[in-house]
């Protein structure tokens, strides 16, 4: 949904930015003449916490709980599949298809400068609108890059990665695309499966960009295996130490 | 051609009936159709059985008499005795190592016999095919109310018990157990058990509880005024009562329709399961007339389906335009290209909508075009495209023509069909890991050809002929919302299921 039209059209949408508003200090519809106010501290997100361990497994079902994610980036927040590829095709920071960030990197998007966070989600999706908010940082029109590592006992064949995005994204594993979904929509379990994919012993890098016009954005990610189970003997390693 | 003219070219395919069978599919009561060593068989009525064979279920041809393979060339001397010299509308069975196969001797009707005739194989060319007679089974005297014709045979898969009905119009359809191991009757005393009456053709099948007898109502070899239909009852045990869905009994002249004429065809009659495996049943019947093969009687395998614990008669898939959705997700098959709104980007929405234009005086506009792929494809890639799924959104890469495929072989009831984007010659096709492309040419490759067969639930399962670098045979899956694969087929899952929509 674009940015305009969640104001005008979905309560879902715009209701979040009215919360903003409120407690960004009250300056609300009527305040469109008073200076702005200074941003306030918020509370942390309550879906998300700093990691506390070196590894940690996929949930239940399979899910990838822990993830780095930078600070949100600014874009037209259109979700056709050119908008989608003129977004990402942009160079945001150096070597961004390949680097493996660090909790607490910062990287400077055009004067702006975007710090990695590591994280981890208490669900299976990570809430990219509490990840945003809680910083507060804008949640409408921006692109979340987010990087995970999964370390793998044994290689894997003919795994997928399977995915769900609120809005658009493409994913890469080990430097190669190999989902992109677009348009609006919401985060579905499996929306977007990739082609058979091998995973190789040790660390396996799983990249996303997520492009949000308006409203909550979050995704969920988890590896499939053959006959269409969830991966769950593999772990997530955010360091570049091996254990 | 116009778009005009393409678009009428569509309709036309669209409303194209589907054809019987290729080859040879002319017979006459046919037995039900029987798959052996990757091969299927079928008999029929006519001098010593007509015998048929076909290496695919699609293109049938002649193989001769089975009265061939029989000692004598004709019927054993009890079976003449009890009935007569002729052959009719025969029926057959495996069991063990063993085929049975009953046929109808009737002298001066209704004076007849049921005989039997056994065998181990059905391929002429084995150094092991011939018929043995087994003699007569059932007989009608030609005074009582029964004409022992029209054998039908059922293994009962609760118990492994084997059934025989008979009878046409003479009295009444009789039921009586065979052994097993002989093909005879298992209690040659009992005297046989009644169960309809004013029909022909008779036969059981089972499913979930529940026996059906499934019998012809109608008049035969009238051709194009053959009344001949399908009909049907059904009963908690074999040996009845039969009821139909208005509760009444088949003894008393009921019957549930189950094919009646329609399309081309004319008088459907002799029902024939044939169960495919993973859920995928057929069935057999003749028509009376088909009025594409200038009236004679023909074989046809059309899809089995079950709804409100009936059988109902499926329609083999025709030519046409299509969405092909996902039972699993909903969402629909498309080349993977960036679709364009119908009617363009920036049209109708809200304020442009023809009500509140009239409610403010103000002329409606004008309708919206469909879109196709002479409108938008000039900005798709040239080379190859993935497939993927995506909402259905009545764009032109997500219509796809299924055409039937002419010398490309078949499976039972339908030939190949490729797969294009309407208006284009971009055919899905099969990958040599079991992934799905949009080609850009289509070539009549195997992973360019598909089966579709119609499911139980009405839905539809679509297998490529073949898939490179594997004998694997897979099915289009939606592995996820927007991903489509190919999988091994699960009958209890949504995944392989597909619902095929007209545009």
């Amino acid at each position: 949904m674009a940015a305009e039209d969640a104001l005008t059209r979905g309560p879902r949408a715009w209701l979040p930015a009215l919360g903003a508003l409120a407690l960004a200090g009250g300056a609300g519809l009527l305040g469109a003449q008073q200076p702005p106010l200074p941003p306030a501290t918020r509370a942390p997100a309550a879906t998300l916490s700093r990691p506390s361990s070196a590894a940690k497994p996929p949930d239940g079902a399979g899910f990838l709980q822990r993830w780095l994610v930078l600070e949100p980036i600014k874009v037209p927040g259109q979700l056709t599949e050119s908008a989608v590829r003129a977004a990402i095709g942009n160079e945001y920071f150096p070597n961004q298809l390949a680097v493996i960030p660090r909790d607490g990197q910062a990287v400077t998007v055009g004067d702006e400068p975007l710090l990695w966070h590591a994280l981890d989600t208490r669900n299976y999706n990570v809430n990219l609108y509490h990840f945003a908010y809680a910083l507060n940082k804008p949640t409408s029109n921006v692109l979340f890059w987010a990087v995970t590592r999964v370390e793998v006992p044994h290689e894997m064949r003919n795994v997928r990665l399977a995915i769900g995005s609120n809005a658009a994204s493409i994913w890469w594993l080990n430097g190669q695309e190999i989902i992109a979904i677009y348009g609006d929509r919401q985060a579905v379990i499996d929306d977007g499966v990739s082609k058979r994919v091998t995973l190789r012993n040790g660390l396996n890098t799983i990249r996303a960009a997520v492009v949000n016009a308006g409203g909550a954005t979050d995704f969920c990610a988890r590896f499939l295996d053959a006959d269409d189970n969830p991966v769950r003997e593999i772990s997530v390693r955010l360091s570049q130490e091996q254990p | 051609m116009t778009r005009f003219a393409l678009a009428a070219a569509a309709m036309l395919l669209a409303l194209a009936p589907g054809l019987a069978l290729d080859g040879e599919p002319g017979m006459h009561d046919p037995s039900t159709v029987i798959e052996a060593d990757g091969k299927f068989y079928v008999y029929a009525t006519g001098n010593g059985l007509p015998a048929f064979a076909s290496d695919d279920g699609w293109t049938w041809h002649r193989t001769g008499s089975l009265m061939q393979a029989v000692p004598g060339g004709k019927p054993g001397p009890d079976v003449i005795a009890r009935g007569g010299n002729n052959s009719w509308a025969p029926d057959l069975i495996r069991s063990g190592d063993k085929y049975f196969l009953y046929y109808s001797a009737p002298g001066t009707q209704p004076k007849s016999a049921v005989g039997l005739l056994v065998g181990r194989t059905l391929d002429p060319a084995s150094p092991d095919y011939k018929w043995d007679d087994g003699g007569p089974v059932v007989w009608s005297d030609g005074v009582e109310d029964s004409n022992a014709i029209d054998p039908g045979v059922m293994r009962d898969p609760t118990n492994g018990t084997m059934w025989l009905t008979y009878g046409s119009y003479f009295g009444y359809i009789r039921l009586v157990e065979l052994d097993p191991t002989t093909g005879k009757r298992l209690h040659p005393e009992a005297k046989p058990v009644n169960i309809a009456i004013n029909s022909e053709a008779s036969v059981l099948i089972f499913r979930e509880g529940w026996y059906y007898l499934l019998v012809t109502h109608g008049s035969c070899c009238a051709g194009g005024n053959s009344t001949y239909n399908i009909r049907m009852g059904r009963s908690r045990k074999v040996t009845g009562p039969f009821v139909d869905n208005m509760a009444i009994d088949m003894l008393q002249g009921g019957g549930k329709l189950f094919a009646g004429s329609s399309g081309r065809h004319i008088g459907p009659g002799h029902f024939g399961l044939l169960d495919l495996g993973d859920g995928v049943q057929k069935f057999s019947c003749h028509y009376e007339s088909d009025l594409d093969r200038g009236g004679i009687s023909v074989l046809d395998i059309r899809p089995l389906l079950w709804r409100d614990g009936w059988p109902v008669a499926g329609e083999n898939l025709t030519a046409g335009t299509y969405e092909i959705e996902s039972a699993r997700t909903g969402t629909a098959l498309e080349m993977a290209v960036q679709g364009t709104p119908v009617g363009g980007r920036g049209r109708g929405g809200p304020g442009r909508g023809g009500a509140s234009a009239a409610g403010r005086g103000e002329t409606p506009p004008p309708p919206i075009p469909g879109q196709d792929a002479a409108q938008v494809g000039s900005n798709w890639p040239a080379g190859p495209i993935d497939a993927r799924m995506a909402p259905y959104m009545l764009q032109a890469q997500q219509k796809w023509a299924i055409t039937p495929v002419d010398h490309a072989g078949g499976y039972p009831g339908s030939p190949y069909f490729k797969i294009t984007i309407a208006g284009t010659d971009r055919a899905l096709a099969a990958t040599g890991d079991a992934e799905l492309t949009v080609v850009p040419v289509f070539s009549g490759e195997p992973e360019q050809l598909w089966r579709i067969d119609q499911l139980a639930d009405g839905s539809y399962r679509l297998m490529p002929k073949r898939i490179p670098n594997t004998t694997e045979r897979l099915a289009l899956s939606a592995i996820g919302s927007s991903m489509p694969t190919l999988e091994k087929f699960k009958p209890a899952s949504d995944r392989q299921r597909w619902l095929l929509r007209t545009p």
